[in-house]
């Protein structure tokens, strides 16, 4: 029988890492904050990460086709601008269903150009949704270029305490999206985005469709990010062109701390799901361990780099014990 | 068929100057004033030295390949400014103290990059952005809101002043040119350069072929480190005040300056020229842009729309049929 170890566990769930490290976050979380089960703080949680979950599982379908997006950020923005200048505090839930679906569709339109510029032009990934990002980010700017603006309040109220069955709306979301993702990598197309992910050149020899897997994953992304946007729209009930800002790299750090290989064709969605959670678990965890405000940027950073190097460390000491 | 081909460098440099001539016709422009535009063209160039060698250090790391990048490199200027602004009080001995210190520091801190990603496999981007937040919490603490200090006058001399009255060139400029010989030596005339080139194509045939890939990362980013410490001298001798955000902003457009100046950015291919160039194109286009009177939003939207048309113009990867 093969010996259940390490090397073997970290290869073939990429998964099982960042599972240890969700463990180890909220029990540490829950030792700070012993109510951190009750359905209102859970909830309050919960909604407050769903951003950056939705965000993470785009940009891990990105990263797993060989790509990486970082004009998310530009797209949040521009959907939360458009959601609050255009709906408005007075605006009526019809109305504001009616912006939810234009604005997925800007999200898609948005990913659609990165997708034509990468795939079809062939320029290269971090470059191009960097300039993206200027595009998308200063259009936001142009909509609403003060902070300000707001979506009716039933309509955040629904988005912030929807419990249905006693639990967040978030976890329905998540296992949504965990359905979708069990399904899609059984079909071909999720073959076809390991094969891109892993070695694109191959995979065209094989007559995989390359250019259409590569396009369809930063619609995908643009899509996600749109979500995003409408989510954090409806958390923060207003609009500010500038929300999108840190969660580009976040959501890069959340998955490859969900066990995602930069370099594309390793890992899954599960992973950065818990690499999300876990992102945002240590920065509520610094702020209840009341650390010096001087020293949080230090101690999170420090703590990030930590859960990096740890499967390194690891299979550093495997190597030099066998 | 032989294709109509200029070199990246080359035709950077030709954008940039057309790109200048036609800024003359613009309401505030030079105009027909010879005196204004040199003077303006010189300031520009001066302005490209601080991102340009900033740049040098991305530029080994992206050439290095294996996804190499280095997002600390902003961190790092803002903490060697930060760190010869404190060191040198105003006086002129202690420059050449703070120089070997504000190199030693950078290359301690890409030792640290280096030997996450050889030793510990953790992926360039993720590992030079967990730096970057280290360093930047460790500036925050280290500094406590406010740093006394003073940049001695022979930096301010030898850095912000031009030659001389009679023959106006800034001294950052020949600063530059120097640098500029002695980074193309290093890149194309030592075992160094060589080898930087020979593991960016491949690190499996480098190795096989008696190259030290290893300890070639190491260098690489311990030198990309000790780069962006000289930087940091630079823009602290230019600007004469420190401040947190100081090194931040030439982070990703050092990355864009690489990227036009016609370096792949999967590595093993490009020019230090390349880079030098692109300097003086993305600095132009952003003083241009500064310059012109628009809002915030519509500078962002053109600087992402010019550098898209820019990459796209010499930015593109081998088509997959090659």
């Amino acid at each position: 029988m093969k010996r259940l170890n390490w090397n073997f566990l970290m290869s073939r769930y990429p998964a099982f890492f960042p599972l240890i490290l969700l463990v180890l976050s909220i029990a540490i979380n829950l030792f700070l904050q012993p109510n951190m089960f009750a359905l209102d703080t859970l909830n309050g949680n919960m909604r407050v990460f769903l951003p950056l979950i939705l965000v993470a599982v785009g940009q891990a379908i990105v990263l797993l086709g060989g790509g990486i997006d970082i004009s998310v950020g530009g797209i949040v923005a521009i959907v939360n601008t458009i959601l609050a200048t255009r709906v408005g505090l007075d605006g009526t839930p019809e109305k504001m269903w009616q912006f939810v679906i234009l604005s997925l569709l800007v999200g898609v339109l948005a990913g659609s150009i990165n997708g034509f510029f990468i795939a079809y032009l062939r320029l290269q990934p971090i470059i191009t949704t960097y300039a993206t990002s200027f595009l998308y980010g200063g259009f936001a700017l142009f909509i609403l270029p003060n902070p300000g603006g707001g979506i009716p309040a039933k309509v955040a109220e629904l988005y912030r305490s929807t419990t249905p069955l006693g639990l967040p709306l978030a976890f329905y979301v998540i296992a949504i999206l965990l359905g979708f993702w069990l399904y899609v990598s059984s079909t071909r197309y999720g073959k076809f985005l390991f094969a891109v992910g892993g070695k694109a050149e191959a995979a065209y020899e094989t007559a995989v469709p390359v250019t259409t897997i590569q396009f369809s994953t930063y619609v995908i992304s643009g899509f996600m990010a749109a979500l995003a946007g409408i989510a954090i729209t409806m958390l923060s009930g207003s609009g500010n062109a500038e929300i999108g800002n840190a969660i580009t790299l976040n959501s890069i750090t959340a998955v490859v701390i969900g066990g995602n290989a930069m370099s594309g064709g390793v890992g899954g969605v599960a992973g950065p799901i818990m690499g999300a959670i876990t992102l945002n678990l240590i920065q509520n965890i610094i702020s209840f361990a009341h650390i010096d405000t001087w020293w949080e940027t230090l101690v999170k950073a420090t703590i990030i780099v930590v859960a990096l190097a740890t499967p390194g460390v690891i299979n550093l000491f495997q190597r030099r014990r066998s | 068929m032989k294709r109509f081909y200029i070199a990246p460098p080359i035709a950077a440099l030709i954008l940039a100057v057309v790109l200048f001539l036609l800024s003359g016709l613009l309401p505030n422009g030079f105009g027909s004033d010879m005196a204004v535009a040199r003077a303006q063209a010189l300031n520009i160039l001066r302005l490209s030295v601080f991102l340009g060698v900033i740049a040098a250090g991305q530029t080994l790391v992206i050439i290095s390949g294996f996804e190499g990048i280095d997002l600390s490199a902003g961190s790092i200027v803002t903490l060697t400014a930060i760190f010869t602004y404190v060191t040198v009080k105003g006086e002129d001995e202690k420059v050449l103290i703070a120089l070997l210190g504000a190199l030693l520091i950078g290359a301690f801190i890409g030792f640290l990059n280096g030997a996450g990603i050889t030793f510990l496999k953790i992926s360039p981007f993720v590992m030079t952005l967990g730096m970057s937040g280290v360093v930047t919490g460790a500036i925050i603490i280290a500094n406590h809101g406010n740093v006394s200090g003073k940049i001695a006058p022979i930096m301010t001399r030898l850095i912000a002043r031009p030659l001389s009255p009679s023959f106006p060139i800034p001294n950052a400029l020949i600063i530059w040119l120097v640098f500029g010989v002695l980074m193309w030596l290093l890149l194309e005339r030592t075992t160094f350069g060589k080898n930087l080139f020979a593991i960016g194509v491949n690190r499996v045939t480098a190795k096989l072929s008696g190259v030290n890939v290893t300890g070639m990362n190491l260098a690489a980013y311990s030198l990309a480190g000790a780069l962006a410490g000289f930087g940091g001298f630079l823009v602290v001798g230019n600007t004469g005040v420190v401040m947190i955000q100081l090194g931040q902003p030439f982070l990703f457009p050092s990355i864009a300056a690489v990227a036009v100046g016609g370096t792949l950015l999967s590595g093993g291919k490009g020019s230090y020229w390349g880079t030098m160039a692109g300097a003086i194109v993305l600095t132009l286009i952003t003083s241009l842009l500064t310059t012109m009177q628009m809002p915030d939003s519509v500078r962002r939207m053109v600087l992402g729309a010019t550098l898209l048309v820019l990459i796209s113009i010499y930015g593109r990867q081998q088509s997959l049929r090659q």
